[in-house]
């Protein structure tokens, strides 16, 4: 397995141990808070994300090959669904990154539990990190 | 009478309560569970609920009478003819307008101010002002800043206070012989605040100048006059009245209908069409081209039974207790702020908590089967007035009770414990 896909049977794995939205909620709100903190004068009109209710500012940058992502917003839940994506997509090369659908959002149960208006925001996430990579290529 | 030989006395505060359980039998919709827990739906300044009359009526209209009205010699068109119009007659009645020629349709309140941006603006200049307040929502700003961008005219602003009121001197003082329409929400849909519009209209008609009320949010709450509020223009949906979607109203004084200029061409609208002359038909007819929204009228009619079956009063005066109820529980919450602490309020509380989120608020309630609305409400130069994102609003229907706000409080307080 590679490291992506170890990344997200890990995330699988921690979440099953939550048998009711408030803990599965409250480790996300918590992942949220562990976020490394986003400069401020990172939160530019051209970093913010559209599509989401909140607002959601996040970068992209290339290290070696691998793609670091950042990212913050003003909702914790919102932030802790960022924290959960980055585990899976930062720090990875584009290519690991386009050849893996963010199926593990469902079986970690996020996509059930999450409004249409938050998918929404976690959709343009997933599309900002895969819009990124593909520029790489 | 009753069984001391007295009449009671209806008018005061021994009058018998509105029967919340009877309503609340009324409308399938509220019967469900939501995330496994009973539905508390408290959105309803974003729209309401139908009661099954409602749905009945509009169900027999489609399954019995339904033709296109105004133009046929059959039996179907006569029904659907009168029972369209017959909706026409029943929102004269409910909102005491003089006559139905001043009952315009239209698919509801943003339709109805358009129009009268469109039609009555028509001749506006850069000379000419149009007069707003800080609290509307964008359905009465964005139209009269499309006017201005056509016209030149310019779009002056009425203040407000750190309770969400209109500064009224402040507004009246902007009035001039400039200004071509006032145009104001008599609630806020942000902040639930009733304006004085009862006071503006007066000052407004001393200078002559028009007013526009934007009622989408004092029509469910109270009992509307516009005889006896002498504004010119009043505007209303049908879904925040229990009513369907996708129509509404705009109540327009007889003597600015008659010279305003048609806002659509098409059928219905007219008298006769040629390519040399085309004559527009009488009021109301001339500002609902094609075919209309019948069975929405009929909807609407069927809701303005309804609410009068409850009665109006009755329905502020149980709205204004389950506010206080309302106001008194979220306030007792630690880290609550209000936004919107007006003296006169209708059936809306919109607060903070802390420095929580409020879609994170509202998602955590939705868990709990609790409805509410986050976010600007269509009203951002509110939210950046009191320098915040949004609010969590919780809106009130009369066929809400006290466990549904029990149950917004509950849900609440584990909110506050999870964000801590």
């Amino acid at each position: 397995m590679t490291e992506i896909q170890d990344s997200q049977q890990e995330l699988i794995e921690e979440f099953q141990f939550f048998d009711n939205w408030i803990d599965r909620y409250q480790y996300i709100i918590d992942m949220g808070r562990q976020l490394p903190e986003f400069p401020e004068d990172q939160k530019t009109e051209d970093n913010r994300l559209r599509g989401c209710q909140s607002q959601v500012w996040f970068t992209s940058r290339r290290n070696n090959g691998q793609l670091e992502f950042q990212a913050v917003s003003d909702s914790a839940i919102v932030s802790g669904l960022i924290a959960v994506l980055m585990r899976v997509y930062s720090g990875r090369t584009p290519q690991d990154i386009l050849n893996t659908p963010p199926d593990f959002i469902t079986a970690i149960g996020l996509d059930q539990h999450l409004s249409p208006t938050r998918s929404n925001g976690l959709n343009s996430m997933i599309q900002a990190i895969q819009a990124a990579a593909r520029a790489c290529l | 009478m009753n069984a001391t030989g007295q009449i009671p006395d209806s008018s005061n505060s021994a009058r018998p309560a509105l029967d919340n359980d009877r309503i609340r039998g009324d409308f399938p919709i509220l019967h469900q569970s939501i995330n496994g827990c009973p539905l508390a739906y408290l959105d309803n300044a974003a729209s309401s609920q139908r009661p099954r009359q409602v749905l009945d009526a509009i169900q027999h209209y489609y399954c019995h009478d339904h033709s296109n009205v105004h133009r046929g010699v059959h039996t179907l068109s006569h029904r659907a003819t009168e029972a369209y119009e017959g909706a026409r007659e029943k929102v004269r009645k409910f909102i005491n307008a003089r006559s139905v020629t001043e009952i315009v349709f239209t698919r509801g309140t943003t339709d109805a101010i358009n129009l009268v941006a469109d039609s009555l603006g028509r001749d506006f200049s850069a000379d000419d002002e149009i007069l707003i307040s800080h609290m509307e929502h964008h359905s009465n700003i964005v139209p009269w800043q499309l006017l201005c961008e056509k016209t030149g005219a310019q779009l002056k602003v009425a203040p407000i206070n750190r309770q969400g009121e209109l500064l009224l001197d402040d507004c009246l003082a902007l009035m001039s012989d400039k200004t071509r329409l006032v145009a104001i929400a008599h609630v806020s849909n942000a902040l639930g605040t009733i304006n004085p519009v009862e006071r503006l209209i007066p000052a407004a008609r001393d200078r002559n100048i028009p007013v526009l009320v934007d009622g989408a949010q004092a029509i469910p709450h109270q009992a509307i006059d516009v005889q006896a509020l002498d504004c010119d223009f009043y505007a209303f949906s049908s879904h925040k009245m229990c009513g369907p979607t996708g129509i509404g109203v705009l109540y327009g004084k007889q003597q600015w209908l008659e010279r305003m200029p048609p806002y659509q061409g098409g059928g219905d609208m007219i008298l006769s069409v040629s390519f040399e002359q085309t004559l527009y038909n009488e009021l109301p007819y001339r500002f609902e081209a094609g075919t209309p929204n019948i069975a929405g009228a009929i909807g609407l009619g069927a809701a303005i039974d309804y609410l009068d079956t409850i009665g109006m009063a009755s329905i502020a005066a149980y709205e204004a207790d389950l506010l206080t109820y309302a106001t008194s529980a979220i306030s007792e919450l630690p880290g609550i702020r209000l936004i919107g602490t007006a003296a006169e309020k209708a059936g809306v509380i919109s607060f903070n908590v802390d420095d929580i989120h409020p879609h994170d608020l509202g998602t955590v309630l939705d868990h709990q089967g609790v409805a509410i609305r986050t976010g600007h409400h269509c009203a951002m130069p509110v939210m950046e007035f009191f320098g915040i994102p949004g609010t969590a609003r919780a809106s009130l229907a009369f066929y809400n009770n006290r466990q549904d706000i029990d149950q917004l409080v509950e849900g609440l307080k584990l909110a506050i414990r999870m964000f801590q």
